[in-house]
């Protein structure tokens, strides 16, 4: 099957592409952050914009909030809930070798997916979608939703206050201190496990976004929705550079166009969607294991 | 680094050949055991003990990665697809194969094979091993962290390619009516050999250079391990027996299908081994037993059922919350889980004896 490759065509993919590249250019900041600090493939970041999406759709449609607040608090309960995920998992063996750290941050993603699965149930829940996102704008013969402007509009904003925070704040500097050299860090009296608190919290809230954007663009809602985003934007944050924030929204970008182009060139790869990914990964770690904006970093 | 360097010193050839003795002398029993079990014991009950050979198999050949290598894989749910995959189409029939690939014919070569069911497990560790040498290649020359994800990606590829392919794995219908070869015998038996390969490798100087990378890799290096072939050499080793496990459960349960090899079944594996002690093939193997087990008796959570009259509704999934809760735990207060990094050994099992009775002054 052919697709005829006209300039509407094209437009219009770009435009699918970019908002499913930002999606997951949200997911590997919080991801990127992370790794950056403490050296460690934090598995429950996927799971927590599963978390994030069941907070915004209960306060929606159980609780009859309206969605501002609702989503704001989502952002926060998903912030707070990624500070204690760091304090209940992470702590305590932080410490020990880092396969340890990997099998409980396992345990944890597995933990989030079937406490959700044991207490809201498996079955997809249809996640409302407020007025304000509805619609779409044409310009020619391309279809923009409005929603993918949105998500447009809110990745730059919040890549544009990580990299504030991240490079203007003092906190940020204990940030990049502290993924150059912990101990030297901790040499030079700065808190150590304040600044990490902080790091989950940003990245969770980054995971929180994206989670309620990509619920709005694929509104089912179930307990292991967060995995394959999770997988993705990993390799999303390993392709820009890990460690390094621009680079993961801009991995994500990349990622999201291959993706969306790999489909609309050969439809009948659809099925291959999933794999493409991961080739990609391999690719990377071939030709240019640090990615494309990462620097690298001290073993 | 267990209680063998301590009694390295008693170590002569009388006591040796003891071991050897006392070891053949527990294979006879065990297989003793198993032609009782073979006569005397349920249906239900002999497929336990079938599953426990095949996470015996599995968990062995996982914690020589993970526990024994340091190296933080999570593809076993991958190479026991591929086995299973590959051992199926080699063992069905030419009109078993035209029978069920009703979407798309089974593409030439294949569809006309059949080989003997010794032989389709030797050809599914074969692919297997040479499917992770092809991963492990560029992830290893990288940070190892990047395997962890690199495998867990793999998992999603491997069933992926299985729905895909329909002309080779008939999609997502998956493959069915294969005859049910694994019994007993070939479960157990391949368990015991692969136990003996795993211990004896680990006791080799190829362990003795896992367990240096495993504690320090610039260190190990600096000794003249290579260790980026020790890291490939071990995990295509490990990849043959998972492939050949995956035969053996392929032949197991008869019908196989992409959903089979989820990512529930590498966790699963990983509890474990780590609950047996991460480094521990006894401690694998223990612990293969109590889980595999303990799995079944924990189906009472997810089932209805009545105690002292309050009615309790199963919960599906409830299992899977207790186990990663364990998992998190033992992570957290346990680490070493049920046998630390120790081995059994009869040197150790008389000297537990010898204090014992000293103790009780005899």
């Amino acid at each position: 099957m052919t697709v005829p490759l006209d300039f509407s065509f094209a437009f219009q993919q770009l435009v699918y592409g970019l908002t499913l590249g930002c999606l997951y250019g949200l997911l590997a900041i919080g991801y990127s952050m992370v790794y950056g600090v403490l050296r460690l493939i934090n598995f429950a970041h996927g799971d927590l914009l599963m978390v994030s999406a069941y907070f915004a759709f209960f306060g929606m449609v159980i609780f009859q909030i309206p969605w501002p607040v609702s989503f704001i608090g989502s952002v926060l309960f998903t912030a707070i809930l990624g500070i204690l995920i760091d304090r209940g998992a992470y702590r305590p063996i932080r410490k020990s070798p880092r396969i340890n750290a990997l099998i409980t941050a396992i345990g944890v993603s597995f933990l989030l997916e079937n406490l959700g699965l044991v207490l809201i149930g498996g079955r997809p829940k249809s996640f409302p979608l407020p007025a304000l996102f509805e619609g779409s704008f044409v310009i020619g013969a391309v279809n923009v939703p409005a929603l993918s402007i949105w998500t447009l509009l809110v990745t730059l904003v919040l890549l544009v206050v990580c990299a504030v925070v991240v490079k203007k704040t003092r906190i940020g500097m204990a940030m990049r201190a502290l993924s150059r050299d912990m101990e030297t860090v901790m040499l030079m009296g700065i808190d150590k496990d304040r600044v990490i608190s902080f790091t989950f919290a940003l990245g969770s809230a980054m995971a929180a976004a994206g989670g309620i954007m990509w619920c709005m663009k694929y509104p089912a809602v179930e307990p292991f929705m967060g995995v394959i985003p999770g997988l993705k934007a990993f390799v999303a944050a390993v392709l820009g550079g890990i460690g390094n924030i621009t680079g993961a929204a801009l991995g994500g970008l990349i990622l999201g166009l291959i993706e969306v182009l790999f489909v609309a060139v050969e439809p009948d790869w659809s099925g291959y969607r999933d794999a493409v990914s991961f080739f990609l990964m391999i690719v990377i770690l071939l030709t240019r294991p640090t990615g494309i904006m990462g620097e690298r970093l001290p073993d | 680094m267990s209680s063998q360097r301590i009694f390295r010193k008693d170590f002569n050839s009388t006591t040796k050949i003891r071991n050897k003795v006392l070891t053949l002398l527990s294979v006879i029993v065990l297989l003793g055991f198993l032609f009782y079990a073979d006569r005397n014991l349920d249906a239900y009950s002999v497929r336990i003990l079938q599953n426990i050979a095949i996470f015996i198999i599995l968990a062995v050949s996982y914690n020589l990665i993970n526990g024994i290598m340091g190296q933080f894989s999570l593809a076993p749910n991958a190479f026991l697809a591929i086995g299973a995959y590959t051992s199926a189409i080699f063992t069905l029939s030419p009109e078993e194969k035209l029978r069920s690939f009703i979407i798309e014919p089974m593409i030439w070569p294949l569809s006309q094979i059949s080989l003997p069911f010794s032989l389709s497990l030797l050809i599914a560790g074969i692919v297997t091993a040479f499917v992770a040498l092809l991963m492990a290649a560029p992830v290893f020359r990288v940070r190892g962290d990047y395997l962890a994800i690199v495998t867990l990606g793999f998992g999603e590829v491997v069933q992926v390619l299985a729905n895909n392919l329909v002309s080779l794995t008939n999609g997502s219908l998956g493959l069915k009516g294969l005859y049910p070869f694994t019994n007993l015998w070939w479960a157990w038996g391949v368990c015991i050999f692969t136990v003996f390969c795993t211990v004896r490798l680990v006791n080799s100087s190829y362990g003795r250079a896992m367990k240096a990378v495993r504690e320090d890799e610039m260190a190990a290096e600096a000794m003249g391990i290579n260790a980026f072939r020790i890291k490939t050499f071990t995990f295509a080793f490990s990849a043959f027996f998972q492939g050949v496990a995956g035969g053996l459960l392929a032949h197991l349960i008869t019908t196989i299908s992409p959903s089979l090899f989820t990512f529930m079944f590498t966790f699963n594996l990983l509890i474990i081994i780590v609950i047996g002690g991460l480094g521990s093939i006894t401690g694998s193997i223990l612990a293969a037993i109590l889980i595999t087990w303990g799995g079944e008796a924990l189906r009472v959570f997810e089932e209805p059922s009545t105690f002292f009259g309050f009615h309790y509704e199963g919960i599906p999934g409830m299992r899977m919350v207790i186990f990663s809760a364990i998992l998190i735990v033992v992570m957290i207060f346990a680490r070493g889980g049920i046998m630390g990094r120790y081995e059994f050994t009869w040197d150790g099992l008389f000297h537990w004896f010898k204090r014992k009775l000293l103790i009780l002054g005899i």
